[in-house]
């Protein structure tokens, strides 16, 4: 089988610089990663901000050489062939700068065409199609300073798919978007890849939704470890024996989340504080275990707004296998650094 | 935007086989494209032709206005024109081609060109060929405007060297520009202090606004390691009457030196840029943002 992208036993460590007495740290940004994306796959990389995807896509981009393991793209190592793994590839990131102010939205996307070595006919042609593509056609001319977050993050798609790359890297891309533009990306990325079978794209998001809806599979992905990988549906019938429960209450009055996850066939809770409520998701082995958890609020004087019984999400499957949701995690991290 | 599949235009782009010229073709095209932003976008922001032509007429106004009042001979004048122009050169090295990589890594363009195809070379050539057709617009500007207005008369020897003279003093101080490009980006932020360090001892090193002549030889000897110095000495030779005479050494060996450091300064440019992009690649510090 070709694999489009292949990783083996991938590592990056960091070496984080101190003050001038102090010692170098060192921060594990990956470990072990092992992954096999086939041509024509659209494959996600799912995890919180920190957990390793942009160090990931910088190693298979060849900006970044990996402290352990071996990683290829293209059929080619991205450490020894870096050369050869350059034209296959493009990448566009989420809330990225590139280009110039000064020059037009047509003549930015010339530039980058032009490292690329597209013909200048070719690629302005290109350049009018696919900005009719993502609606920016009236906007050609404009100077890209002129841009606002949005428009200016669709210059960046367009740059990514001018150069008609065989692996594209689309690291969140879209970040920054509003609900619509993000559908609309989203829906033009799927088509990408249908349209030809040796496309390949991998996609990084902390979005969920994004991954369920685009995805053919997924790598959750946490501290730098691969935690699973398979596809959407696979993913969330892991939680399918159990059932998934939200619940909004009022204020939790002092109780704690543990509290709940220490009653009888509960098995993971997951607490949200929002404006003058709560959320609480609940995943519990059977619908039995929810009486015990209605007691418990009852007895300490919880309201219950709403309760809803669902279906699994990537959230869920995520919360099985870290423990904790994604946001929480997110929030833990930037706790821990600012310190 | 649009629907995406009901676009022809989409399914166009998608069938398109992409043809992409590879060696030197790829060269030539990424020097051209990274040059363009300078040759064309840079004349878009029209505040240019006051901080780039009206300040420095000025400055070199006081200068010729110092010398007219000693009764300096009057070549002298020129020779502030000429140097006034030439420090626009040094302006753009300084500020524009040894900090831009470090530009070039704040927005994100660095990992994009280090992705590509492409040789980072062709990259800091098209920045400096870019940079010397933008400055040359406002040096030309400045000598046409001096000269209009301080009656500058020109004696010229011969255009054939003139022109040498100033292509060699171009390709060693851009070399010198590109390869300062990559030391400023591996000493990061410290070398904004390199800049404002360096602006003003070589505005008096280079002789700017005197002939170097009026040195020590052993410190004249020592700047002509900056290449507007010797370039600048040899088209005051070139171009005025009595300009040999105020020569610091003979035209021909101005233009020698000026061969030896074009080539010693592309050479290390060369050799840095690949020194950066392994430690870019190694490290990962180099194409990241700071913000």
């Amino acid at each position: 089988m070709d694999f489009a992208i292949q990783t083996k036993n991938l590592g990056r460590v960091y070496k984080i610089r101190g003050g001038k007495k102090s010692e170098p740290r060192e921060l594990v940004a990956l470990q072990d990663v092992n992954l096999q994306v086939r041509q024509g796959e659209l494959f996600g990389l799912l995890g919180p901000n920190g957990a390793g995807k942009t160090t990931l896509i910088k190693i298979l981009t060849t900006l970044l050489a990996p402290t352990t393991g071996v990683a290829s793209v293209a059929g080619f190592d991205v450490v020894k062939q870096a050369e050869k793994v350059r034209p296959q590839i493009n990448m566009v990131s989420g809330g990225e700068s590139s280009g110039y102010g000064l020059l037009t939205v047509r003549e930015n996307l010339w530039m980058f065409a032009q490292f690329y070595g597209i013909p200048s006919a070719v690629a302005n042609w290109r350049i009018r199609e696919l900005l009719k593509v993502v609606g920016l056609s009236d906007r050609i001319n404009s100077k890209s300073s002129d841009l606002s977050t949005g428009l200016r993050q669709k210059m960046n798609i367009v740059r990514g798919f001018l150069t008609d790359p065989d692996v594209l890297f689309m690291d969140e891309p879209t970040l920054g978007l509003d609900v619509g533009a993000s559908r609309d990306v989203r829906r033009f990325i799927r088509e990408w890849v249908d349209q030809d079978p040796s496309r390949t794209l991998l996609l990084t998001t902390h979005y969920m939704v994004e991954a369920d809806e685009l995805c053919d599979r997924v790598a959750i992905i946490n501290q730098g470890r691969v935690l699973a990988c398979d596809r959407p549906a696979t993913l969330k019938s892991r939680l399918q024996k159990e059932v998934l429960f939200r619940i909004e209450v009022s204020p939790l009055n002092g109780t704690s989340v543990e509290t709940f996850e220490m009653l009888p066939g509960v098995s993971k809770v997951t607490y949200r504080p929002l404006d003058g409520y709560a959320v609480l998701e609940l995943i519990l082995e059977q619908d039995d275990a929810l009486g015990s958890v209605v007691n418990l609020m009852t007895s300490s004087n919880i309201h219950i707004l709403k309760l809803q019984k669902r279906e699994p999400t990537l959230e869920d499957v995520f919360v099985d296998l870290v423990g904790r949701s994604m946001e929480e995690v997110e929030k833990s991290e930037t706790e821990e650094g600012n310190r | 935007m649009n629907q995406i599949g009901s676009s022809t235009g989409l399914h166009a782009v998608l069938e398109q086989e992409v043809k992409k010229n590879a060696g030197w073709r790829l060269f030539i095209q990424t020097v051209i494209a990274r040059a363009y932003p300078r040759v064309i976008g840079q004349q878009r922001e029209k505040s240019w032709m006051f901080f780039d032509i009206f300040l420095p007429v000025l400055a070199v106004s006081a200068y010729v206005f110092v010398y007219r009042a000693i009764q300096a001979p009057e070549d002298y004048i020129g020779f502030v024109i000429v140097g006034g122009a030439m420090t626009a050169f040094w302006m753009n090295v300084l500020w524009g081609m040894s900090s831009q990589l470090y530009w070039e890594k704040e927005t994100g363009n660095l990992a994009l060109y280090i992705m590509a195809p492409n040789s980072l070379m062709a990259i800091l050539l098209g920045m400096a060929l870019g940079g010397i057709v933008a400055t040359t617009l406002r040096a030309a500007t400045i000598i046409i405007l001096g000269s209009l207005l301080f009656e500058v008369s020109y004696a010229v020897v011969s255009f054939t060297q003139l022109f040498a003279v100033f292509i060699l003093a171009m390709a060693a101080l851009y070399g010198m520009g590109m390869m300062f490009a990559s030391v400023y980006l591996l000493l990061s932020r410290e070398a904004w202090h390199l800049s404002n360090l360096a602006q003003e001892p070589v505005y008096l090193l280079s002789g700017f606004y005197f002939p170097i002549k009026n040195f020590n030889f052993w410190i004249a000897l020592g700047a002509s390691v900056i290449p507007l110095t010797l370039g600048l000495d040899a088209m005051r030779q070139l171009a005025f009457k009595t300009g040999e005479t105020l020569g610091f050494l003979s035209v021909q060996v101005e233009l020698l030196v000026l061969i030896g450091l074009s080539v010693l300064f592309l050479v290390a440019a060369r050799i840095l840029i690949r020194h950066m992009e392994k430690l870019a690649i190694r490290e990962g510090r180099l194409t990241e943002s700071r913000r």
